[in-house]
């Protein structure tokens, strides 16, 4: 809707696009002008150094940080703002909530809600947001959970349950929202090495279904096997992007071989 | 240890230590110097004729007294119910990216704790000699509605302002520090989920901030039973008025201040109680084992079985390592 010079069907396949996305602390400029496209169904892999700016560039996908500059759209329509005329409107805070349903978001700390169990953590948003009844919400959160292998710990509370189970239920808890995009910060990095497998099926699963995903990760391994698509961002720009098979095996650039060596 | 190991000196599974304990000689002499203190208190309550025990009896469940309970546990409630209220409004407005709510919020706690709650009755006591008539209408024009302030504002209702107005900064402060405590995380994640801000502090928030709130809430309401008996200074009858009344008449006042204390002790060991279960409920997911009710104690106390404490506690079904 941004750029006009690209035809229609090209930018409808498009399910992000990023132009010259800048975003900053007070004088601290973490993102100095991020260009990307996430085309739909497709598994778009962020790796880099921390402090590279790729979780703060998946937290303002769906607005939970707000970009200074550049321009940022999901699905065809811009995030956070409205174009009326040739200006840009800010969202009321009921529509950025509306946008937001359609964006599912996995968190590195799993941010389940404690004081519910499994199952009402997946049912709380279908119920309250959608107004769904409980009963059909009841439902299809069996089911998401019988997909993630976790149908038993139903009525568990989260402090009950393993990291790797808290993720699981976590990623059922976005996926009971039918979201058409899914974002994942860093899934598995707080998990046990011996953990992490489990979370990485659930998502492989995902893949496979053709749902978009947007996963910020170090797990080279599910980059290299599962991405459609990677880019390597250092100091808030984007060094090298392209298919994760040859970036990870054939680097262009110097920093992203340097970054590489030590994580592969 | 390795069994198995050879040259070992105890082959097989170590034996159970048999020691004799540590004596503590310290903790007897305490204990005794203790028990004879509070025989002598006993000796001293039972024959001081003073405490005119039978008088207490008397006037123990009197129909002035238990109107003056009526009052005082009315009051009571009440007030915390307008400080429950206003703290959690008083909290939102302080965390609120306005300016001015949040400026507003900090003048009144401001004010409503840095001045004595009994000036605080008095004033709202003597509200009539300040402004002689309340009326609603249009901010600087006519008013639709004007009434006296001593008859808009009969003694319970100051009472109740007083009270109320001044928990309600205390409440405030309380229930900042419980939002503050759930982590940032959890207000993401309901966003992200879509939720609204509304929802999200309804739903998400205060269940959790409900933890650290409620133990010091429980401590605010037997705190307001016991702070109504100022109400007495402007002539409310509530339960130490009540009794005070009496012994103008008789001049029994020892006895009528144990009849009060009685009535005080009574309610605020059944206000622990209650507090004790309100507590047990708010901490679902946050332990892993709820603690026992003082019930289940018993009954556990009764059957012979150790009480057993929180942390040896195993759930059924839990997995090891679990993250918290």
């Amino acid at each position: 809707m941004t750029d006009l010079t690209k035809p229609a069907d090209a930018r409808t396949a498009l399910m992000v696009e990023a132009q010259g996305v800048r975003k900053s602390y007070g004088h601290v400029e973490v993102l100095k002008g991020i260009d990307l496209e996430v085309r739909k169904g497709e598994v778009f892999v962020l790796v880099g150094p921390s402090g590279s700016g790729k979780s703060t560039f998946l937290r303002c996908i769906n607005h939970l940080e707000k970009i200074n500059g550049g321009l940022l759209s999901v699905d065809g329509e811009l995030v956070g703002y409205r174009m009326k005329g040739d200006r840009l409107h800010e969202l009321k805070d009921r529509e950025v909530a509306q946008k937001r349903r359609d964006i599912g978001m996995v968190f590195q700390h799993f941010n389940l809600f404690p004081h519910m169990t499994a199952l009402e953590n997946l049912i709380e948003a279908p119920v309250q947001v959608k107004g769904e009844s409980k009963a059909d919400a009841r439902e299809r959160a069996m089911a998401l959970l019988e997909r993630v292998g976790l149908a038993d710990k139903a009525k568990s509370y989260p402090s009950q349950l393993s990291g790797g189970q808290q993720q699981r239920v976590a990623i059922a808890r976005a996926l009971a929202m039918k979201p058409k995009l899914m974002l994942f910060d860093e899934p598995t990095s707080a998990l046990d090495p011996e953990l992490v497998g489990d979370v990485l099926d659930v998502m492989r699963g995902l893949a496979e279904d053709g749902m978009t995903m947007i996963v910020v990760t170090h797990e080279m391994g599910f980059a290299r096997e599962v991405g459609d698509a990677l880019v390597f961002m250092d100091g808030g720009v984007v060094v090298e992007s392209g298919n994760p098979r040859e970036v990870l095996t054939n680097p262009q650039h110097e920093r992203t071989r340097a970054f590489l060596s030590k994580v592969l | 240890m390795n069994s198995s190991d050879q040259g070992s000196v105890h082959p097989g599974r170590p034996e159970t230590i048999k020691a004799v304990p540590v004596r503590h000689p310290g903790r007897w002499a305490g204990a005794a110097v203790v028990a004879v203190l509070a025989a002598m208190l006993i000796h001293a309550l039972v024959t001081n004729r003073q405490f005119q025990w039978d008088v207490v009896n008397k006037y123990l469940f009197d129909s002035t007294i238990l109107h003056g309970l009526g009052v005082t546990l009315e009051l009571t409630f009440l007030s915390m119910l307008i400080g429950v209220a206003g703290g959690i409004t008083l909290a939102i407005m302080r965390l609120s990216a306005n300016p001015v709510l949040s400026s507003t919020a900090w003048f009144y706690i401001w004010v409503f704790r840095g001045t004595p709650v009994l000036v605080q009755l008095l004033f709202w006591n003597f509200l009539g000699a300040l402004w002689a008539n309340i009326s609603i209408g249009i901010p600087f024009g006519p008013a639709f509605w004007s009434e006296p302030t001593n008859k808009a504002i009969p003694l319970f209702v100051a009472a109740l302002l007083g009270l109320g107005l001044n928990e309600a900064a205390y409440m405030a402060e309380i229930v900042r520090g419980g939002i503050q405590s759930v982590p940032i995380g959890q207000t993401e994640a309901a966003h992200a989920l879509g939720m609204s801000q509304f929802n999200t502090m309804r739903r998400i928030i205060l269940p959790q901030a409900m933890r650290v709130i409620i133990p010091p809430t429980g401590n605010e309401t037997i705190s307001m039973l016991k702070t109504t008996s100022l109400v007495s200074a402007i002539s409310l009858e509530e339960l130490l008025r009540a009794g005070e009344n009496i012994y103008s008449r008789t001049f029994q006042t020892i006895p009528l201040l144990v009849v009060v204390s009685i009535w005080y002790l009574l309610m605020t060991s059944i206000l622990t109680v209650g507090q004790y279960y309100i507590e047990r409920h708010f901490a679902r997911g946050a332990n892993r084992v709820l603690p026992p009710t003082p019930f289940q104690r018993l009954r556990r106390l009764f059957a012979g079985k150790p009480v057993p404490k929180i942390e040896h506690d195993v759930v059924p079904g839990i997995e090891g390592g679990g993250h918290v």
